[in-house]
């Protein structure tokens, strides 16, 4: 399986045995094979004609593993937000498989997606519109209760609220009031509350920190990694931060224009970068210490993503690789091993000419 | 881009963090405590903290300190006491024709509350009896009217707006063509189809003609709500269609309707008014102030005093919705300001 | 008697030797429904000619509401400036006549902000909007302008430039407008650039691109440039020196190195701390604790004392001022100013 987790074939050293072993080895929660989503572009008003398609995510395979956190990392545009609305059958997929537990779920419709709904739960990124402002804080967390009845008896219902409150730090107390009375933080954790309402297994967090102030990023970091270890979570943690989606993620993926281009353990996808966007995305992240700074190797890229109406023949990142051979533009680089690399540097990258680099952080 | 991407916390705003009023002090610590957050208790705000609040309550307590709308709010409390007991405020009858009267008497300013404070009209009839009844015909119109477009056209702009593609492009293309209809015009047709016109075929030809309006304004107003996350929140939740409808996007999205219908509830008494005007809406025995401004513009030179009267309280009357209506608005939507 | 003209066209030629811009006990205030909102309490800050500030802080902290007092594009009301001066080459420019305000404001000071997409304007080509800055300010006919728009377009690097003068801003990628922002600011020759949050909504690998020329730029044409931003990073590299932000008021002053090495509040360090670092993986991230306060109603004394680990009862009563920091000799150390009573400990123990 090209697109599973860690392949620690080249740990040699006890470390990396050791590290091997981090890696949890759960059973595939959620299983992606060639996920396919493009939204039609279309022209004319009565008579609608096709004329071409934003391909948002065009093939991306992946395993979500039992307790595990699978960062997703990308600029915007790379199909990393429409991923998750797929995921959540929130959008159709065009094409492709996901299977929950074996089952297939990206086709389900009436009372059997319902039935799935109660396994993925997500976390919204804006705090400020991801809660109905017309709705008490206890309507809202109450709400998946109404909607599948079978979780909690009605008289409960209140309880089990209150449960919730007080599971994400806030005081059960403020069952009646409304969201605009509270700060963007406590709405993240209300927004939390409502995903845990239905005692998920997997919970798809889009960007669920980047709308926040830097000084309670970190508590509701905390707070998701505490829910976590309690309620035994799968998380896929979508986010464009690396710094956080490293300290978070027991594996990393790398979108770039709907592609996944590389995929291993933080360790590997931090460390051992070995495609040339991850490399370019590493060495563009802002360090605070300008001291850390002087011996750092920084790659400017030129020009913009393209559009992912029309991507790039071959690899799509070629137009921006400073590695780009004529072969890049024929053949589209698989996500894969490559046989010359070792150690660490061994794990899924979408490059013809997979290589480390070093001093990117 | 159909994907929503990295939107970025709104540094620029100053007022973004004034939003949270009494609980952004105290971060409550829960029995089963995060152990970063222990030490998190902060005292309680002694400030004794008020009752949760609704949108729709803040509305209310910014309502109620606006003179426009008090002044308004008041002014159409009294023109619907008028309406339904037109009788507390006069003893004369409107419809009695006291042809041994002088015939268009001038108004007696001393005649306070008397049948002949307003004068008499053409025929003989208190002006002032006339005023007070006309408002029945005038109001029953206007509200009914009102409650039609928006229930009709709160239905299908709701739908509309809800269900997009082919629903939506029918339902849009139909209140095109009713938009192409001028309302007058349209209801000059229609009226003519009534052997007798009372109230109700007022009422039924302007609600059928006006229900576009805020049809279109129902569903632009489902469409932006339809797209928030709160409501794919929901979805993702797996709320049904109903639910989604009436919890998370009707309450929502009402707001605006709720402008426009009260705005709109002057301009419905006005095209009864002038509907009457044109002979084509109520007609005598019905009391109604179109009827009377019709029939005094034939004495206009003799008794202006017979057209001003029923003229200004239906002026009165549209502005007082008017003026009711931007008060609505503002306090529901204080970024308009 | 002169007029206000002729004072401005004296201050011009004089050579002026301080600060170009000395903001002094700055105070705006916000009327809202629920009452009135100490956005800015007293802020003191200079930037000088080829210098670079950074002001940081936290959304509610003040930073971009002074930097709009600056540009004189504050909504008033609801806000208001109760107190304070801000003097651009000496003169206080909230003396100043509407119209005197409005020179400065386009020809002296320029300001760029963080959505290039909401701040041009959609329905003209971007040259035609460039070139409008000549054409309007320095009284340019249609083709000079244009040519300098295309100049402009080149200096701020669009590739290209002489073909795509004439697409419209939906045309250009986040990245691209933004220069095109850069460039609108600097077609005048502005002494001052205020930058708010500039790079915010553009993605990493672009962010480096846009601040790196805003560097180069600036050096080149030796304007002050004030960078109001959140992000402890984006900063770094840029600045000269930093004005830390919280609750209306300056908490810390420091030159770049040495506020990261060693922060001598205790608000600063909790920033840096809350930055998830390598050797914390797998551990709970430091965070601090509690949420940045309501404005309505700033807590008395330090407004940082509920959150703050070092806090003591002199901190719930008095506001901390913004004093001189030392070395432990007693050694002034250049441009540390610290607002905490407890600046010595935190610098120690940092």
């Amino acid at each position: 399986m090209t697109a599973n987790g860690a392949t620690p074939l080249g740990a040699t050293t006890p470390e990396e045995v050791a590290f091997a072993q981090d890696v949890p080895r759960g059973e595939p929660i959620l299983e992606v094979r060639d996920l396919l989503k493009h939204f039609p572009l279309t022209k004319g008003v009565l008579f609608k004609k096709q004329v071409g398609a934003v391909k948002a995510v065009d093939g991306v395979s992946f395993d979500l593993m039992q307790g595990e956190t699978l960062g997703i990392v990308g600029e915007s545009g790379c199909g990393k937000s429409t991923l998750a609305k797929v995921l959540m059958n929130l959008e159709p997929a065009t094409a492709g498989s996901v299977k929950y537990k074996g089952e297939e779920i990206s086709r389900l419709s009436g009372a059997a997606l319902k039935a799935v709904r109660r396994n993925i739960q997500m976390v919204f990124q804006d705090p400020y519109t991801s809660l109905n402002p017309r709705m008490t804080v206890g309507d809202i967390i109450g709400e998946p209760f109404e909607i599948h009845p079978e979780v909690a008896p009605k008289g409960d219902r209140r309880k089990a609220v209150q449960d919730l409150l007080d599971v994400v730090g806030l005081n059960p107390e403020y069952i009646n009031r409304y969201p605009h009375q509270f700060s963007g933080g406590q709405r993240q954790r209300i927004g939390i509350a409502r995903g845990l309402a239905l005692k998920p297994e997997v919970i798809i967090c889009d960007e669920p920190v980047s709308a926040l102030d830097v000084s309670v990023q970190a508590q509701v970091i905390n707070l998701l990694e505490k829910l976590q270890g309690e309620f035994n979570l799968s998380y896929m943690f979508i986010a464009h931060d690396l710094s956080i989606v490293r300290h978070i993620s027991d594996r990393v993926g790398v979108m770039y224009l709907g592609r996944m281009v590389e995929i291993g353990s933080d360790l590997e996808i931090y460390e051992h970068a070995t495609h040339p966007y991850t490399q370019a995305l590493l060495s563009a992240v802002p360090v605070p210490d300008p001291a850390a700074r002087e011996h750092r190797d920084r790659i400017v890229l030129t020009g913009d993503v393209p559009s992912p109406a029309n991507p790039p023949s071959g690899c799509r990142f070629r137009t921006r690789c400073w590695k780009a051979q004529e072969k890049c533009a024929r053949e589209d680089p698989a996500l894969t091993v490559r046989d010359w690399l070792e150690g660490r540097a061994r794990h899924d990258s979408a490059c013809h000419f997979a290589g480390e680099r070093d001093n990117l952080i | 881009m159909p994907e929503r991407n990295e939107d970025i916390p709104d540094h620029n705003d100053p007022l973004r963090n004034i939003q949270p009023t009494d609980s952004d002090h105290l971060d409550y610590v829960g029995q089963q405590g995060l152990a970063v957050e222990q030490e998190t208790l902060i005292e309680p705000d002694p400030v004794k903290r008020e009752q949760a609040r609704s949108l729709w309550g803040d509305a209310w307590r910014d309502l109620r300190k606006r003179p426009t709308f008090i002044i308004s709010a008041l002014l159409i409390l009294l023109l619907i006491v008028i309406a339904i007991w037109p009788g507390l405020f006069t003893n004369a009858d409107p419809r009695a024709a006291n042809l041994t009267q002088d015939y268009l008497r001038k108004p007696d300013y001393t005649d306070f509350f008397g049948a002949g404070w307003f004068g008499y009209d053409g025929q003989g009839r208190s002006i002032y009896a006339r005023v007070l009844y006309g408002a029945r015909a005038s109001i029953t119109v206007g509200i009914c009217v009102t409650l039609a477009v928006t229930v009709l056209g709160g239905l299908a702009g709701m739908v509309s707006g809800y269900f997009g593609g082919w629903t939506d492009s029918v339902i849009s293309r139909i209140i095109d063509i009713f938009f192409g209809i001028p309302l007058l015009l349209g209801a000059l047709v229609l009226l003519n189809a009534f052997s007798v016109r009372t109230v109700w075929s007022v009422v039924i030809a302007l609600a059928f003609l006006g229900w576009t309006q805020l049809a279109r304004v129902m569903r632009g107003s489902v469409i932006t709500v339809k797209q928030s996350d709160y409501v794919v929140a929901g979805r993702a939740l797996g709320a049904g269609t109903g639910r989604l409808m009436f919890r998370h996007i009707l309450p929502n999205a009402v707001a605006p309707v709720i402008v426009v219908a009260t705005i709109a509830l002057g301009g419905y008494i006005t095209a009864e008014a002038t509907l009457s005007f044109l002979g084509i809406g109520l007609q005598d025995p019905t009391i109604s102030w179109g009827v009377d401004i019709s029939s005094a513009q034939k004495v206009i030179r003799q008794a202006p005093f017979a057209l001003f009267f029923p003229a200004a309280a239906l002026s009165v009357t549209v502005l007082a919705f008017i003026m009711l209506g931007d008060a609505v608005r503002d306090a529901l939507d204080p970024k308009l300001r | 008697m002169t007029t206000a003209a002729d004072q401005a066209r004296t201050a011009r030629e004089e050579p002026f030797t301080g600060p170009l811009l000395d903001v002094k006990d700055l105070h705006v205030e916000f009327k809202t429904r629920e009452g009135v909102a100490k956005a800015v309490n007293g802020v003191n800050y200079t930037v000088s000619a080829g210098e670079t500030l950074a002001v940081l802080g936290e959304s509610g902290s003040g930073k971009s509401v002074t930097a709009q007092a600056i540009m004189g594009i504050l909504d008033m009301p609801p806000a208001s400036i109760p107190q304070g001066e801000i003097l651009f080459r000496g003169r206080d420019m909230l003396k100043m006549s509407k119209d005197e305000r409005r020179r400065i404001r386009g020809q002296k000071i320029a300001m760029i902000f963080q959505d290039a997409l909401s701040s041009l304007n959609p329905v003209l080509p971007v040259g035609y909007q460039l070139g409008e800055m000549y054409r309007k300010h320095r009284g340019d006919n249609r083709k000079d302008a244009k040519a300098k728009a295309v100049e402009l377009m080149d200096r701020v690097r669009i590739p290209a430039a002489k073909e795509r003068v004439n697409d419209y801003p939906h045309q250009f990628s986040g990245g691209m407008r933004q220069r095109i922002m850069i460039a609108m600011a600097l077609a005048l020759e502005p002494d001052l650039i205020i930058a708010d949050e500039p790079t915010t909504a553009l993605d990493v690998t672009v962010q480096a691109q846009v601040m790196d020329l805003l560097a180069e730029l600036q050096a080149e044409y030796h304007m002050g440039l004030i960078l109001i931003t959140h992000d402890l990073g984006v900063v770094a590299d840029v600045a000269d020196k930093i004005a830390v932000m919280y609750a209306g008021r300056i908490v810390e002053t420091a030159p770049v190195h040495e506020l990261y090495a060693r922060p001598a509040h205790p608000y600063t360090r909790g920033l840096l701390d809350s930055i998830p670092r390598l050797d914390q993986k797998g551990q709970e991230l430091f965070a601090i604790k509690g949420l940045p306060p309501n404005l309505l109603r700033i807590p008395p004394g330090c407004a940082f004392n509920p959150r703050c680990p070092r806090a003591q009862d002199v901190c719930r009563q008095k506001v901390p001022p913004l004093e001189q920091v030392t070395a432990d000799d007693g050694t002034p150390l250049p441009g540390r100013r610290s607002a905490c009573f407890f600046w010595k400990e935190t610098l120690r123990d940092g």
